[in-house]
């Protein structure tokens, strides 16, 4: 016997409407938290005194002061660092990933399953053993701290993400497709460029806006392959926190989950378009 | 006639496969030549090394005459219409069709009036502008082609291009790609597993069995005088039987089956010095009467077993009074006293000519 309410709706379908908004406000209360706070009257963020959109405009202020040269900011100076780091870490993970999955897609080998294996291992294994490690290795090929040292550790969590992505893509991949562009006068580099980029682009796009997010966000590798001027957002933020929670924290924290969430939104939105395109063909 | 593709004892291995094994083909130019055979045959890859997609182990390709066995794809002067289309998804149909031409960088203007005519022949005015996505499959099926014609290539090679079509789609362009090549005078080389496409369409057809070429001929030839058990079977139904051969005297031999049925056989196929040899019976060639016909030469009796409705004709098993099963086919007789029936005695007489000795493949 099914089970209905006044409204006729199934009592089943009111039990999961619940029991989803439950896992909702689990997820999500702490962050909605943070953002109201982030609009918190008060130098002391936990007690709220009243609306305000002071913090705001003090962090627009460091923002304008920083890049107008006027006062150095060490906060948007971090912020410039993350996106800098961020940047060349997805110029560099689409290059590799891409490559990297054209060529598992191209070549059969027998050790192919164990490489495919490995290539996940540094999306997988804990930030903390790989911050070390990574540590351990540019000490002993004796490269200094700074940029480059967390550019090549971003890249290596990161560029997997892009060749996983590209690899499903690949998989739905109709071979004849470059074998038309070959018959029809294209060399295999212009059929590469004319044809398996933009048939790849969607999955590429939507691994490198992964890659940007997840070396915007990261804490525990960049903590242990940073330079003393190579100091990211996240760091940055860290350190604030240990102080004392500043209202200013509240405040980039919520600027950054807003372009994080975008961005993400976005990826997801074109991996999307990436699953449904094969059909299409 | 010129000749427009030559095959030189091409062999093509994978491995320890051999997909094609020395084959030697001539193709003249304008005409419409068929690979067929069963799957797993070696006609794609054969078709693969015309197109430059698969370099022979041993062998030589060569087109209009001049060597092309180590050139690749992109230097050769044939198309290829793919048997999943194979067109660009992110292209409209117009850059679709004119992709060939802007890799030969053919001037704007030339290369507008050829994309205009091939949209025109083959019937996608209007379409010019929609992506691959929104057309149909037989419409794909068309940018496909003229994606390929508009290049003017020397070779056309389809590769199974009609079996993603529904049969009423299937037929109609059967007709189409026909008229087609006849307009063009283009050499098209088709490939099919279908016996009945290869029929229809076919100026010469090549069946191929375990990667060498069976038997070439026009499909006169292939249907009435298939040369092997093979190509009877492959083409068509056929009553493949033993028979020991009694006598040779010019096109005509006597045979012996089992039970004493005495044949006169066409004796083409027959090797000199034979004693025993296959012989090929087309169901439908096999005249059933319910008296004794005319002369007693190849006419022998036999009940029937059962019948098989099969709409324009009927299908029935035959048993001869030694045991011989045979097949034979009839028109579908609406007259109750005509039809023929399970336990029907009959005679069935046969021509000469429609007895044809078959090897062993």
């Amino acid at each position: 016997m099914r089970l209905r309410t006044m409204s006729g709706i199934k009592l089943s379908n009111l039990l999961l409407c619940g029991w989803s908004g439950l896992v909702l406000i689990y997820l999500y209360l702490p962050i909605l938290l943070l953002v109201v706070y982030s609009f918190n009257d008060s130098r002391m963020s936990v007690v709220w005194e009243g609306f305000t959109f002071k913090w705001y405009g003090q962090l627009f202020d460091e923002l304008v002061a920083h890049l107008g040269d006027e006062r150095r900011s060490p906060l948007i100076e971090s912020l410039s660092n993350s996106v800098i780091i961020a940047a060349i870490t997805t110029a560099f993970s689409v290059v590799l990933g891409t490559a990297g999955a054209f060529l598992l897609y191209r070549y059969r080998f027998p050790a192919l399953r164990s490489i495919t294996a490995l290539i996940f291992i540094p999306m997988i294994i804990p930030e903390i053993i790989m911050g070390i490690s990574l540590l351990i290795f540019f000490k002993t090929v004796e490269l200094e701290l700074g940029f480059t040292t967390v550019i090549i550790s971003h890249v290596t969590f990161c560029f997997p993400f892009v060749l996983i992505a590209v690899q499903a893509r690949l998989a739905g991949l109709d071979p004849s497709l470059e074998e038309a562009a070959l018959d029809l006068g294209a060399t295999p580099l212009k059929a590469f460029f004319l044809i398996m980029v933009p048939y790849l682009l969607p999955a590429i796009i939507s691994g490198a806006l992964m890659s940007f997010t997840l070396s915007m966000d990261e804490l525990i590798v960049t903590y242990f392959t940073r330079g003393p001027k190579s100091e990211t957002l996240p760091i940055k933020v860290f350190g604030m926190a240990k102080v004392g929670l500043n209202p200013m924290l509240n405040t980039i924290s919520t600027v950054f989950i807003v372009a994080t969430a975008m961005l993400v939104v976005f990826a997801e939105s074109l991996k999307g378009t990436a699953r449904r395109l094969p059909d299409e063909s | 006639m010129d000749v427009m593709v030559e095959l030189r004892a091409v062999t093509k291995r994978f491995g320890s496969f051999h997909a094609v094994s020395e084959v030697d083909l001539q193709i003249k130019a304008g005409e419409f030549i068929t690979l067929l055979g069963p799957s797993g045959c070696g006609k794609t890859t054969l078709l693969r090394m015309i197109s430059g997609f698969e370099t022979p182990t041993s062998g030589a390709v060569l087109l209009d005459g001049k060597d092309v066995t180590h050139e690749p794809p992109y230097r050769r002067d044939v198309n290829q219409v793919f048997q999943s289309y194979a067109l660009f998804p992110h292209m409209t149909v117009q850059e679709n069709i004119s992709f060939g031409l802007r890799m030969k960088k053919v001037p704007k203007q030339e290369l507008a009036e050829r994309v205009r005519a091939a949209v025109a022949m083959v019937s996608l005015g209007g379409m010019e502008e929609r992506k691959p996505s929104q057309l149909s499959g037989g419409q794909r099926q068309r940018v496909a082609l003229a994606r390929a014609i508009v290049c003017r290539p020397k070779v056309l090679l389809l590769d199974e291009p009609l079996s993603a079509l529904d049969a009423k789609l299937r037929h109609a362009m059967q007709v189409e790609l026909k008229q087609l090549q006849k307009k063009l005078g283009i050499t098209f080389v088709f490939v099919t597993h279908d016996q009945e496409e290869a029929l229809t369409m076919s100026d010469r057809i090549a069946v191929i069995n375990k990667g060498r070429i069976e038997q070439l001929g026009d499909a006169s030839q292939i249907y009435h005088r298939p040369k092997t058990t093979f190509v009877a079977s492959f083409i068509g139904q056929a009553n493949i039987l033993r028979a020991t051969v009694l006598s040779r005297s010019g096109e005509r031999a006597r045979v012996r089956l089992d039970g004493d049925i005495e044949l006169l056989v066409n004796a083409e196929h027959l090797a000199g010095g034979a004693e025993s040899a296959l012989i090929s019976i087309r169901p439908e060639k096999i005249a059933l009467r319910k008296e004794r016909h005319g002369d007693l030469e190849n006419c022998f009796e036999a009940h029937v077993e059962d019948e098989l409705f099969k709409g324009a004709t009927d299908q029935l098993r035959l048993r001869t009074d030694s045991g011989l099963a045979l097949t034979a086919v009839v028109a579908n007789e609406s007259s109750v006293q005509a039809a023929l029936h399970a336990g029907d005695r009959v005679f069935c007489h046969l021509h000469p000519d429609d007895i044809v000795i078959v090897h062993e493949e």
